[in-house]
């Protein structure tokens, strides 16, 4: 048994943005453990004071690269509630669709180019490009189906144009997604092998049980609006998320962990798949039992296979959407109108790859955002991180340091973190807690 | 500089959304991972190396403790490439020097998280270090990356077009939007991006910074045509552009004064709640 361990990551590769893992055991007793979050604040919260309610999606979206459509959604969602547009159905398809493609570029980058290197024994995508070149060009080809769909939806992935407060500001030719049918066709077989090659990896069986919080709807395993759900029973319309992310502090500097109904809770793949699994269409239900994923799961390292799955999930979704659209035709609309009044205020929620997002505003009669607020989901995932790396680290006090290293850092990216995205982190340390 | 010469990223204050945009043209281009050694790269691979000729820089510098590492890049790299629109003009990251930093500090952590998260007004790193190259846009475009990677390993300086987006929009066939009623800063806007915004029927924001004598009374003139009101127009102004106004000072093409000196925030709707 190694009595003394010290593990110090600097900046933690392969994740957006920056954090540090800082582990700390002596005398075979943990006394510091931690993912600090070392990126700059950036104050979007304060900084959309002011503004014109119709640049919020536009400013947002910067938040962050990966996730750019999730975040224009979310205030999209917000402002519409905020000032009361109600919706085409066109508009609920389309925003389905471009938000597919967001999932897919996702989840592929982060499988394929951020984990699957872990497995493989190597520091990177890019000596993969030369021993495994077709594991990098499938993963490329899935990457530019998504990036296509969303460019032909809404200009490009990060930041999206054409999303505006009631609808679109540019539509796609019906003959650009009968283009986009025949080439999610020829990709099934890459879905397919997908699935096979994360079969065969070797996932880590460490497990904790905690509580899991996603969107749920009544009819589709969807990531767009529907209320809150927890996996310990609760459901809670998105106009009372603070009960759940219950970002409170002390009344003296002690920060506390967001916390709903336990010390911690998850959100992410895994959340969404303990939630919905029994609404997955038949080809991700089938990839799920394939790749050992069984609900409840409670191993944190497998957030990436319920990724895989939510690849199959959202390219089967994205064929059954592209086919009604084809069908239904493309309209072209002016965005819904909306409805100002003093002090307005709406709360907007989705599931964006790496979890729950909220994005609330108070806008004004002029048209001016007063009040605004984000919660993201890395934010909600910090507290539940620290307290599976508090469990992890003394089932590993055997291995070498580079092993402890190496699991703790795969632990971390298992969560998919999007530290960029940190408008708002509470929980950053609790040493002696 | 070598056959192969060897390159590296950094980000600073950002989304990250440029890089990802060059992982996105490896999808079409992965040849150019033969024409460079990538030796550093946080976000997509483990292994460090600081011996690099090229830097690109993605993100602007929002706190004084980044200078040194900004400094550090600087003296190592022969050339420095600021990468996308908060590299090069500050971006949206300035947004929020229009307040004292304790302000936005407060209305975002409480009051107890205010000392918690060092910031300072968000710059671009042209005000902290000598930069050679700028790829602007938020984010950058693709092609206009390739296209100045392409120069600078023929040795040639990347040169940027001057002249405003209403020419792009011109040669992609759009029709106007300004004519249209929406409202659009492609006339004072430097082009470069294929007047991609308004080709999806979005008015130009202006986050690839002012064309050379950008015509910012007539800017105003259009912008107050389409019922903008003066308040709404140096919204417009100072979305991705707030440090240039600011620097300009009392010069500024705007109506309304670039700070407000209003130490703290009236509500604390998303700080977080005392008990």
């Amino acid at each position: 048994m190694t009595e003394n361990i010290k593990v110090n990551v600097h900046h933690v590769t392969r994740v957006e943005g920056h954090g540090n893992i800082v582990v700390d055991v002596r005398n075979g007793t943990l006394e510091q453990c931690e993912l600090q979050i070392v990126e700059s604040p950036r104050f979007f919260e304060a900084m959309l004071r002011g503004r014109p309610y119709d640049q919020a999606s536009h400013i947002t979206s910067r938040i962050c690269g990966i996730c750019a459509i999730g975040h224009a959604t979310a205030s999209l969602r917000a402002t519409e509630r905020a000032l009361q547009v109600q919706l085409s159905e066109q508009t609920v398809l389309l925003r389905k669709l471009a938000f597919h493609g967001e999932m897919l570029d996702s989840h592929v980058l982060h499988v394929y180019m951020l984990v699957a290197p872990d497995f493989l024994g190597v520091g990177s995508v890019i000596p993969l490009a030369a021993s495994h070149p077709e594991v990098v060009k499938r993963a490329l080809r899935m990457k530019k189906f998504s990036g296509d769909l969303c460019q032909a939806l809404v200009g490009r992935h990060t930041h999206p144009i054409a999303m505006t407060v009631g609808g679109f500001t540019h539509f796609p030719k019906v003959q650009e997604l009968i283009e986009l049918r025949q080439r999610a066709a020829d990709l099934i077989a890459d879905v397919d092998a997908t699935v096979e090659l994360f079969g065969t990896l070797p996932w880590p069986t460490f497990e904790r049980e905690t509580e899991y919080v996603a969107l749920v709807q009544p009819d589709e395993y969807g990531f767009i609006d529907g209320m809150i759900g927890s996996t310990d029973g609760y459901t809670l319309p998105i106009a009372e998320y603070r009960k759940v992310t219950n970002e409170r502090l002390n009344s003296h500097s002690t920060a506390k962990h967001t916390a709903f109904n336990r010390e911690s809770y998850m959100v992410g793949s895994l959340a969404r798949f303990n939630l919905k699994h029994q609404q997955l269409l038949p080809r991700a239900q089938a990839a799920a039992e394939h790749l050992g994923l069984k609900a409840p799961c409670y191993r944190p390292f497998m957030n990436s296979a319920a990724q895989v799955v939510e690849i199959v999930q959202c390219f089967d979704d994205t064929i059954r959407l592209l086919d009604l659209l084809i069908e239904r035709g493309i309209q072209w609309e002016t965005p819904a109108p909306v409805t100002l009044s003093p002090g307005a205020r709406g709360a907007g929620s989705c599931d964006v790859p790496r979890g729950i997002l909220f994005h609330e505003y108070q806008i004004g009669e002029t048209g001016l955002i007063e009040e605004a607020n984000c919660i993201i989901p890395t934010g909600q995932n910090l507290g539940n991180v620290d307290r599976d790396m508090r469990a992890l680290v003394p089932t590993l006090l055997n291995e070498p340091q580079d092993q402890i290293r190496l699991k703790m850092e795969m632990l971390v990216r298992a969560y998919d973190p999007c530290i960029s995205c940190s408008t708002h982190f509470l929980n950053v340390s609790f040493v002696g807690e | 500089m070598p056959a192969k010469p060897k390159i590296a990223f950094f980000d600073f204050t950002s989304c990250e959304g440029c890089q990802l945009t060059i992982v996105d043209l490896l999808q079409t281009h992965l040849g150019l991972l033969d024409l460079v050694e990538v030796v550093q790269w946080r976000e997509a691979k483990t292994e460090k190396g600081e011996d690099y000729a090229i830097a690109f820089i993605e993100g602007s510098c929002s706190r004084a403790s980044d200078e040194a590492r900004l400094k550090q890049i600087r003296e190592r790299a022969q050339v420095v490439v600021a990468l996308g629109a908060c590299a090069h003009l500050g971006g949206v990251n300035t947004m929020k020097n229009r307040w004292v930093m304790e302000n936005v500090q407060t209305y975002v952590y409480g009051k107890d998280g205010q000392n918690a998260y060092e910031t300072y007004p968000a710059r671009p790193l042209s005000a902290v270090i000598k930069v050679d190259a700028v790829i602007p846009g938020c984010p950058i475009d693709r092609h206009e990356f390739l296209r100045i990677v392409q120069q600078m390993l023929q040795g040639r300086t990347p040169k940027l077009p001057d002249y405003p987006l209403c020419v792009e929009c011109k040669l992609s066939e759009n029709s106007c939007l300004n004519k249209h009623g929406k409202p659009c800063l492609g006339p004072i806007t430097r082009a470069g991006c294929d007047a991609i915004c308004p080709t999806y029927g979005d008015g130009c924001e202006g986050c690839r910074g002012w064309a050379t004598e950008a015509n910012f009374v007539h800017m105003r003139e259009i912008l107050r045509g389409h019922g903008l009101s003066d308040y709404e127009i140096d919204m417009k102004l100072t979305m991705f552009n707030h440090y240039q106004m600011h620097e300009l000072g009392a010069k500024a093409p705007l109506t309304t004064s670039t700070t407000e000196n209003v130490p703290l925030p009236t509500s604390k709707f998303s700080a977080p709640q005392e008990d």
